[in-house]
């Protein structure tokens, strides 16, 4: 017995010398992800979260500008835009490979777009694509010559060329998919800054540079993606040293690294609006009074700041300010007036009829939902609405909001994430988009005039004339307050002090092609 | 002794079947469907329509639940559309993790517990036992995910000794040394509910042996203490609590489901708790399966080994 003990220290005291935590090293970038990648297939992903490293291993046609969410030139150098604007025309970047060795024309990009919407298509089997539908207006694609492609689309279609940008949009190696098949979302080849090296699953993706990239090599030589799905270990591992870059921290904590000269935090806000579907068919809200009652009684200010801890901005309207060329800078947010709520709800002669609120558990987007659903209730009952919150899980709670608000509750929280001004109001506020028409339109918003704005706003090909026709929508519906507005998330990031050139996007996408990490 | 281990084995198969329907009408119980879960707040009608269409998810429950079972028969799983790879080799890799996880914690907290079992028997009331039996208290009653948690920050973050989470370093790890490194936390906090339960049971056992006649013979026969104690009380208390370490080791195997999420062990816990929440089924059902077999595997080799140290029990 005594052997066996001397035997278990000594195990254990070799442990202890063996060579403590080491540092990340140098060049080499580990992020820290919430979770696992589904599949590293453009095509086949919805989230954040695995966009986070395809956008460095793929390129698009298009990408979004730097500290933007206007798209300029990727792996198209150049484009035209027929007059009744239902044909674009790519000119294609020359002498760009693969990974996996294979050329990039337009052969690739043709067999890239049939693969996802073409149900008769050799491959279409490699999916499914969830977010085909970002490419519904597209009826063919057409091989003009080796470095030239054409788009035909079916209606003039203005998000097009940002959907491109989209991640969905990314364009695969053909070669790897004919090979791969199914697998291929687990062995990934793209044009892009970084090549994939290897997925171990639930510990790590690898990336490492790619020399010919034809935007120049990248300075970092390899980025490890950790999935870490839950918050306390995942800042613990920042804390140790173990990440240099560590996405969406939780409120809480991100004092503690703002405290700390070893690390640097970023924020940038983002096309996110977290809103209240207001059920505009039956009950109190179906008075505009009322529904504006709800924006004044709500302090949004609040909100943002204590709820959620600095990390959101007030919303003002239905487009996030992100989009900043589309962004009406004159709509100011509600403010927070109790009186004057109180006197809207007297005229609308409401008289305390109880009120139904969804509140989601938790889900993409929704920051806080619980504490902000909670608040938000205590507001509304200072001007004498009473409201009573029911909570589901996200998945549930989704299932109830999206086929629409009848017969069961007055409110519920929402949450998007875009990358168009167009697709927000398109698909949750036009009459068209009523939930038995297979849209968003969860509180039954109708107003021709916004109906007949974003018909225009989508088929304009010309942004500035876009941009007029968003803006006066925004003027309407910040008016006729279909929701309560109330916050623009930040995304934010910590990194370790000795990682350089590292910004966010207003997009959401982590781009690493130019950051460095000397040591 | 082989006539019995394969009864015991023909019995588990309708154990395991029931589980496999069980889990089935559980999971189509749970609102919310993997595409609605995959499309997040694009998820229309219509699109969820098409989606679940794809995925083969249109069909009824119970003819899904056939063509599983056939596959099944074939030793295929079915494909994971969260992750899209087949089941069987995602449920084989975590399991493989898990076993290593659990399988040392099972050590450990055997060796540990009972350890500490027979000295705090063989010096009842006295400092030792009462020293352990507090700590031991307290081990029981910390929640596992919270001593994780706690563990982490004073090892890992405060005095930088051991790794935060992993299992293997994530830039040019590999190798056994590597893996005990990383094991080390997780094992440990694991093993230290289970090292308690042990402990009591061996202290009892211990305890009842002691006051045996032939205990008292065998020290009027003038052997040694040490011996009388090793080879004579702690043979026969070991017998009762051989079962218990076999209860254990199914425990070690649920407790995973935490410790794997705080150390993001990439056990098939961890992957349970994602594949529910993205309403996998199949990756459930397969991952239910396995842990369901290995428990009944577990509890029958504990079993054997008790009847190989009790000759009473052949």
């Amino acid at each position: 017995m005594r052997k066996l003990l001397a035997a278990a220290f000594g195990a254990l005291s070799l442990l202890l010398a063996s060579p403590a935590m080491s540092q990340t090293p140098p060049n080499v970038a580990i992020v820290g992800q919430i979770a696992e990648p589904k599949s590293l297939d453009p095509a086949a992903v919805t989230a954040v979260n695995d966009f986070r490293i395809l956008v460095n291993v793929y390129d698009g046609l298009t990408r979004y500008r730097d500290g933007t969410l206007e798209v300029e030139p990727a792996l198209a150098e150049s484009w035209e835009i027929s007059e009744d604007g239902k044909t674009y025309t790519f000119k294609l970047r020359s002498g760009v490979t693969f990974h996996d060795g294979s050329e990039f024309n337009a052969e690739a990009v043709k067999f890239n777009f049939d693969r996802m919407l073409k149900e008769d298509h050799p491959f279409h089997d490699t999916g499914p694509f969830p977010l085909a539908f970002f490419f519904s207006s597209v009826a063919e694609v057409n091989v003009i010559d080796d470095l030239t492609v054409e788009f035909k689309l079916n209606a003039p279609y203005a998000p097009f060329l940002s959907n491109l940008a989209y991640p969905t949009g990314l364009i695969v190696s053909p070669a790897a998919v004919e090979e791969y098949g199914k697998d291929f979302g687990r062995h990934p080849s793209g044009t892009g800054a970084f090549k994939f090296e290897e997925w171990e699953a639930n510990a790590k993706v690898v990336v490492s540079r790619n020399e010919d990239y034809w935007d120049g090599a990248a300075p970092l030589e390899a980025i490890v993606y950790r999935p870490i799905t839950d918050a306390n270990t995942r800042i613990a591992e920042m804390l140790a040293g173990g990440l240099d870059i560590m996405v969406e921290v939780p409120p809480d904590s991100l004092q503690q690294f703002r405290d700390n000269a070893e690390y640097k935090v970023l924020e940038q806000a983002g096309p996110h609006v977290w809103f209240l579907i207001l059920n505009l068919k039956e009950g109190p809200f179906s008075d505009k009074l009322v529904r504006q009652a709800a924006n004044y009684a709500i302090d949004k200010k609040a909100l943002t700041e204590n709820v959620l801890q600095g990390t959101a901005d007030i919303a003002a309207g239905p487009t996030p300010p992100a989009f900043a060329w589309a962004y009406d800078e004159s709509l100011d947010p509600y403010p927070y007036d109790p009186e004057k709520a109180k006197e809207l709800l007297k005229e609308a002669g409401y008289s305390g009829e109880p009120l139904t609120f969804y509140v989601t558990e938790g889900g993409s987007g929704m920051l806080d939902p619980v504490a902000m659903g909670t608040a938000i209730q205590a507001d509304l009952q200072k001007v004498g609405m009473k409201v009573n919150i029911e909570t589901y899980e996200w998945n549930t709670f989704l299932d109830k909001v999206n086929p629409g608000l009848e017969g069961k509750a007055d409110m519920a929280e929402m949450a998007w994430m875009t990358n168009d001004p167009d697709t927000l109001p398109y698909l949750a506020l036009r009459s068209e988009a009523f939930p038995d028409k297979g849209g968003f339109n969860s509180g039954y918003y109708s107003n021709p005039k916004v109906d007949e704005l974003l018909n225009a706003a989508r088929e304009a090909t010309d942004q500035s004339e876009r941009a007029k026709l968003y803006k006066e929508m925004q003027q309407i519906v910040h008016d006729d307050a279909p929701w309560v507005f109330v916050a623009n998330w930040k995304q934010n990031a910590v990194t370790r002090a000795g990682v350089e050139n590292f910004k966010l996007q207003p997009s959401f996408f982590l781009m690493l092609q130019k950051v460095t990490k000397p040591q | 002794m082989g006539l019995y281990i394969a009864k015991r084995l023909l019995a588990a198969i309708p154990v395991l079947f029931g589980l496999t329907i069980i889990v089935f009408v559980i999971m189509s119980m749970i609102p919310g469907d993997p595409a609605t879960a995959i499309l997040g707040s694009y998820a229309t009608p219509e699109n969820v329509e098409k989606l679940n269409r794809d995925l083969g998810l249109d069909k009824s429950m119970v003819e899904q639940y056939f063509i599983w079972i056939g596959n099944l028969l074939h030793g295929d799983l079915g494909r994971s559309y969260s992750l899209n790879k087949p089941v069987l080799d995602e449920v084989l890799s975590r399991f493989n993790a898990t076993l290593i996880l659990a399988g040392t914690a099972l050590v450990i907290c055997s060796i540990l517990g009972l350890i500490a079992g027979v000295v705090s028997a063989v010096r009842q009331f006295g400092l030792a036992d009462k020293v352990i039996t507090f700590v031991v208290l307290i081990g029981i009653s910390a929640p596992s995910f919270w001593l994780g948690l706690i563990l982490i920050l004073l090892f890992a973050v405060k005095i930088k000794l051991f790794p935060v989470s992993g299992m293997y370093a994530s830039y040019g790890g590999g190798g056994p040394l590597d893996l005990l490194h990383h094991l080390f936390l997780p094992a440990m906090t694991l093993a230290v509910v289970a090292t308690g339960v042990i402990a009591r049971l061996t202290r009892t056992a211990m305890l009842e042996v002691l006051r045996q006649d032939y205990i008292r013979t065998a020290r009027a026969k003038g052997l040694s203490e040490s011996r009388v104690i090793y080879k004579h009380a702690f043979k026969a208390a070991l017998v009762s609590v051989i079962p218990v370490i076999g209860i254990q080791a199914g425990f070690v195997l649920g407790g995973a489901v935490y410790i794997e999420t705080v150390f993001q062990w990439p056990g098939i816990g961890s992957m349970l708790v994602t594949a529910i929440s993205t309403r996998d089924l199949l990756l459930v059902q397969g991952g239910v399966l396995v842990v369901a077999a290995a428990y009944v595997l577990f509890n029958l080799a504990a079993d054997v080994v008790q009847t190989i140290i009790d000759p009473r029990l052949r």
